[in-house]
């Protein structure tokens, strides 16, 4: 069995309770790290574990980290990034839900290694029943002595906020975050200055997600090179992966890096292989802003070899023949599905999300939204098909925030990958607008 | 006591090197190249939402992006993205790019056109016409023709007041309306609801934009959406003449623009720089209620910026090589010549489009050899 | 126009916990408490009215203009009337691969109402919402802080079912 970080005890009964948790080896994080360590110590061993931000960007955490600015006097913040909302994705949502104690120990240890005394868990208003499971778990822990004043007699103090969002896709960005956090709508601030200059109420701050902070307590526990020597290259440790779509066990599963794509798909350990009698056609691998991928492509690389579940590997070939992990949302495709109709979901989602304050996001996502639902609705034309991709690329790294980006890479990587289906929408309006029709004609399945 | 010069950093900027203090942008950079030369106007980039003189502004409409094609003398790698000059301080060393780099001017097209998508062009009724920053933007920057082809989003015009429109059609959400009520207003009313291309500035529920300081939206507004009422549908800016003027006023500087019809004074503004930002900002006593000559004192003929059509068939433009400056055309303003006649026979006119065009082929004949 | 007495106000039980929300942030940052209060008053009133947005603002010393920015920049909170129950689905592409679109238009057609509209007897309104982070388990609503998850047509029936027996 391969080692599980995050999800060993996510079965447990009461997993959710303080003394279930405790009993299962809970907390000795926060013991070993406030007791023995000092935080220079954790930010070292958080490096070597070579842990990417699992959020999507899969920035290295330890790098973030020791970016944090210190000037004498100003308070530094911690705030974990629990606005899980990227299509596809719903990792966090389960973590949270099944194990709070465990994003509560890795929150303990993360900011004492920053020096944040008051710490926020920024969870996305939807999720308000998570909300109240993790404030239950706040209010167990701190009578346990693990929060609050001078925990285990360190002399260490800290509080931790659960903030509910208020549902704003937007808000997951981490200065659109910050903004919210502070009252504001959720504009994304224009960087520089990063976060780690001024982020919060304009200090010092570190922005990381639920999963890569849910990472800690085992690195503090075992020491960063024994993540490192879990996974691949520079994939190391496990990963938290949402499965969605058509396979026979959709869900949350926690996969060493490293294992073949296929055999995520086919195994019965995970997704247990596409639903019966039918055949895989296209994968989003890593939430819908990633660019789809069809199914030969999304096995095997360019050069023949199997596609391995990591960062490099998916991203091998880059947008040609390549995708993203991002934030590990897996959405696999069969051939009931219609390319067009789900690009058009996905680019009503960034339409709808976009919070308007750059122009070529707020008129770009609203006009590719619009085209692409003239041609599902058989009353596009070739040139728009063009068009999309010309728009997709007007709007791709001229915003102020990755939503620009998000919004245009699924509409460029279907009609790269898949025009063939766009253009069936315009020659042949009549059956495309049957419902449940899809396109039947040449394309590889597996 | 021994005082070290303040150190400078040399950027260049199109090809142009220049010196400037710490903390300068981009932008700022450029401006201060084209202030010192009239003929390199056209090379600061343009800005729909950033405005000196509102703290925070810019970073939005990202009209102004630049190349960077070297971050610093240091650290000479390119900037992987097209950067908001507004925004962006120089560093020493820095090379950016504007007119001279095609991925900008490409980039620019696509933001006009993003910025036309759900404008109403509805200029030949628009108050703003000839004066506005969009009308400019979308004429040098643009392409000819939008590709699009859905419906416009639209919003119902709203009263803020006895003085100001809101024509939110025509807004590009550039946020200086907000900012200003911020900045110089002790109680901002209205701000920017909803999001995506739905947001739009509004009071929520109707209320009067109140206080004395309100008028100066209209001012700050790049478009027509913010547009004074005491003005509205009366004329057309290019039939005005700009005439600088003060009073004695116990709210503001009272230094403004007014502006004539005839011996009529059809509008009062703020004074304005040659980037159309204003000066300083005016009570709203000034701008609606002082109408009459003798509310005022004269100084002189405004020199008029480049952000306006007041120029045209007024002064002496060299249609070759466009010269938007200032200071040619402070001093060709003598030779205004109202009496001239219009040319409105149509034979006259095709005669003279034939000549253009005969001219224009020899041109392009002589280039191609 | 009448002028409207205001007599919007958290009950005592809400306003303590807003007190004890306000006081989590940092000092002169109360403005933090601004998303948490405004879901407490949808608790308490079911949408938030002007009224309401106008005592939130008093709560945190800031403008009446500040609050209505942000209720209306974030989706969750309801800036006219609603139903009784407000069922809010899932509409973005994992849903829709789940069978989403199926589901979606049998509640429609059970209903009998359309996105955004509320039964005559005021006890459902139908809103569409982007994704709910619970892909692997769509098609998805929600009603209030309830997850509904693997909704199937018979799934339906009970939970509406159920909904409308009080």
């Amino acid at each position: 069995m391969p080692v599980k970080i995050l999800t060993e005890h996510i079965n447990v009964p009461g997993i959710n309770t303080f003394e279930v948790y405790r009993k299962m080896g809970g907390y000795t994080a926060v013991e070993k790290a406030l007791k023995t360590m000092t935080p220079d110590e954790i930010v070292e061993e958080v490096k070597k574990s070579g842990v990417r931000g699992r959020g999507g960007a899969g920035f290295p955490m330890g790098m973030k980290w020791s970016f944090l600015a210190k000037p004498e006097g100003v308070p530094r913040y911690l705030v974990c990034n629990a606005d899980e909302s990227e299509p596809g994705t719903f990792k966090d949502h389960y973590l949270m839900k099944n194990n709070p104690h465990l994003l509560i120990e890795g929150m303990i240890v993360s900011s004492f290694a920053l020096g944040a005394n008051k710490s926020f868990i920024y969870v996305r208003g939807e999720l308000m029943y998570v909300i109240h499971i993790l404030e239950k778990a706040i209010a167990e822990a701190k009578a346990a002595g693990l929060l609050g004043k001078n925990i285990l007699g360190s002399g260490y103090d800290l509080e931790l906020v659960v903030q509910p969002g208020g549902g704003a896709y937007i808000c997951g960005e981490e200065t659109a975050l910050l903004e919210s956090l502070e009252g504001k709508r959720g504009n994304p601030r224009n960087k520089p200055p990063f976060p780690a200059v001024k982020g919060l109420y304009q200090c010092p701050t570190v922005v990381n997600n639920v999963e890569s902070i849910a990472n800690t307590p085992w690195i503090v526990n075992n020491g960063g090179e024994a993540y490192a020597a879990l996974g691949v290259g520079r994939s190391t440790g496990t990963k938290l992966i949402s499965v969605s779509g058509h396979v026979n066990k959709p869900g949350v599963y926690e996969i060493p890096l490293g294992i073949t794509v296929e055999d995520f798909i086919y195994a019965d350990e995970w997704c247990g292989g596409i639903r019966p009698g039918h055949h895989l056609k296209a994968v989003v691998a890593g939430g819908s802003s990633v660019p789809i991928l069809p199914a030969n492509l999304i096995l095997t690389l360019a050069n023949g070899d199997k596609r391995l579940m990591t960062y490099e590997s998916l991203s091998d070939g880059g947008f040609a023949t390549g995708t993203m992990l991002g934030s590990g949302g897996f959405i696999v495709m069969d051939e009931t599905t219609c390319i067009v109709r789900n690009t058009l979901t996905f680019a009503r989602f960034y339409h709808h999300e976009s919070c308007g304050q750059c122009s070529p996001c707020r008129e770009g996502t609203g006009w590719m939204d619009k085209v692409l639902d003239r041609i599902e609705h058989g009353k596009g034309n070739m040139r728009d098909i063009d068009l999309l991709v010309d728009v997709a690329k007007k709007i791709e790294g001229n915003t102020i925030c990755p939503l620009g980006d998000a919004a245009a890479w699924p509409v460029s990587a279907a009609i790269r990958h898949f025009r063939h289906e766009f253009e069936w929408h315009v020659t042949h309006p009549l059956e495309a607008t049957k419902p449940g029709a899809v396109y039947r004609g040449e394309m590889e399945l597996v | 006591m021994e005082t070290t010069a303040p150190q400078l950093f040399k950027i260049t900027f199109d090809g142009i090197e220049i010196e400037v203090p710490p903390g300068t942008t981009i932008m700022q950079a450029a401006r201060k190249i084209a202030e010192a030369d009239s003929t390199k106007m056209h090379l600061a980039p343009p800005a729909m939402c950033y405005y000196e003189p509102l703290k925070g502004s810019g970073g939005k409409c990202r009209a102004c992006l630049v190349k960077v094609t070297a971050g610093s003398a240091k650290d000479p790698r390119p900037m992987p993205k097209l950067v908001p000059s507004c925004i962006t301080a120089v560093q020493d060393g820095m090379i950016v790019e504007n007119t001279t780099n095609e991925a900008v001017v490409e980039t620019r097209k696509g933001i006009v056109e993003f910025l036309l998508l759900n404008h109403p062009l509805d200029c030949p009724v628009c108050d703003q016409a000839g004066e506005c920053h969009l009308q400019d933007f979308a004429f040098e920057h643009g392409r000819v023709q939008t590709r699009y082809e859905e419906e416009r989003r639209t919003f119902d015009k709203q009263d803020i007041g006895p003085y100001v429109q809101l024509h939110m059609t025509r807004c590009i959400l550039c946020y200086r309306c907000v900012f200003t009520a911020d900045q110089i207003t002790n109680k901002r009313v209205h701000g920017v609801m909803n999001r995506g291309d739905h947001a739009e500035i509004s009071t929520y529920i109707e209320k009067a934009i109140d206080n004395d300081f309100s008028g100066n939206v209209i001012d700050v507004c790049p478009v027509g959406a913010l547009t004074d009422k005491t003005y509205r549908f009366k004329n057309r800016v290019w039939f005005t003449k700009p005439v600088e003027a003060h009073c004695d006023c116990e709210k503001c500087s009272g230094n403004v623009t007014l502006w004539y019809r005839g011996d009529e004074v059809i509008r009062v503004t703020a004074r304005k720089n040659e980037w159309g930002e204003v000066k300083e900002f005016i009570c709203n006593t000034c701008r609606f209620e002082r109408k009459k000559t003798s509310d005022w004192t004269i100084e002189g003929p405004t020199k008029v910026a480049r952000y306006s059509v007041i120029m045209a068939n007024k002064y002496r433009a060299d249609l070759k090589k466009p010269d938007f400056g200032l200071k040619v055309a402070a001093s060709q303003y003598k030779q205004i010549d109202d009496s001239r006649p219009f040319v409105t026979d149509n034979e006259a006119i095709r005669e003279l489009s034939k000549e253009n065009n005969a001219k224009a082929n020899q041109r392009s004949l002589a280039e191609k050899n | 126009m009448t002028e409207t007495t205001n007599t919007v106000a958290f009950t005592p039980e809400r306003l303590a916990k807003a007190q004890e929300i306000i006081a989590r942030y940092p000092d002169g940052k109360q403005k933090s408490a601004l998303l948490p209060l405004l879901h407490l008053a949808q608790e308490q009133y079911g949408w938030v009215s002007p009224e309401v947005m106008d005592y939130v603002a008093s709560l945190l010393s800031i403008l009446p203009i500040e609050v209505y920015e942000v209720a209306s920049f974030y989706t969750m909170f309801h800036l006219d009337p609603v139903g009784t129950h407000v069922i809010e689905y899932c509409r973005t592409g994992p849903c829709c691969l789940m069978g989403g679109e199926d589901a979606y238009g049998y509640l429609k057609s059970k209903l009998g109402i359309n996105t955004g509209e509320t039964t005559p007897d005021g006890k459902f309104t139908l809103k569409e919402v982007e994704c709910l982070a619970a892909c692997g388990w769509g098609p998805v609503f929600q009603i209030r802080e309830k997850y509904y998850m693997n909704l199937t047509n018979e799934k339906i029936d009970e939970i509406i079912d159920e909904l409308s027996k009080d």
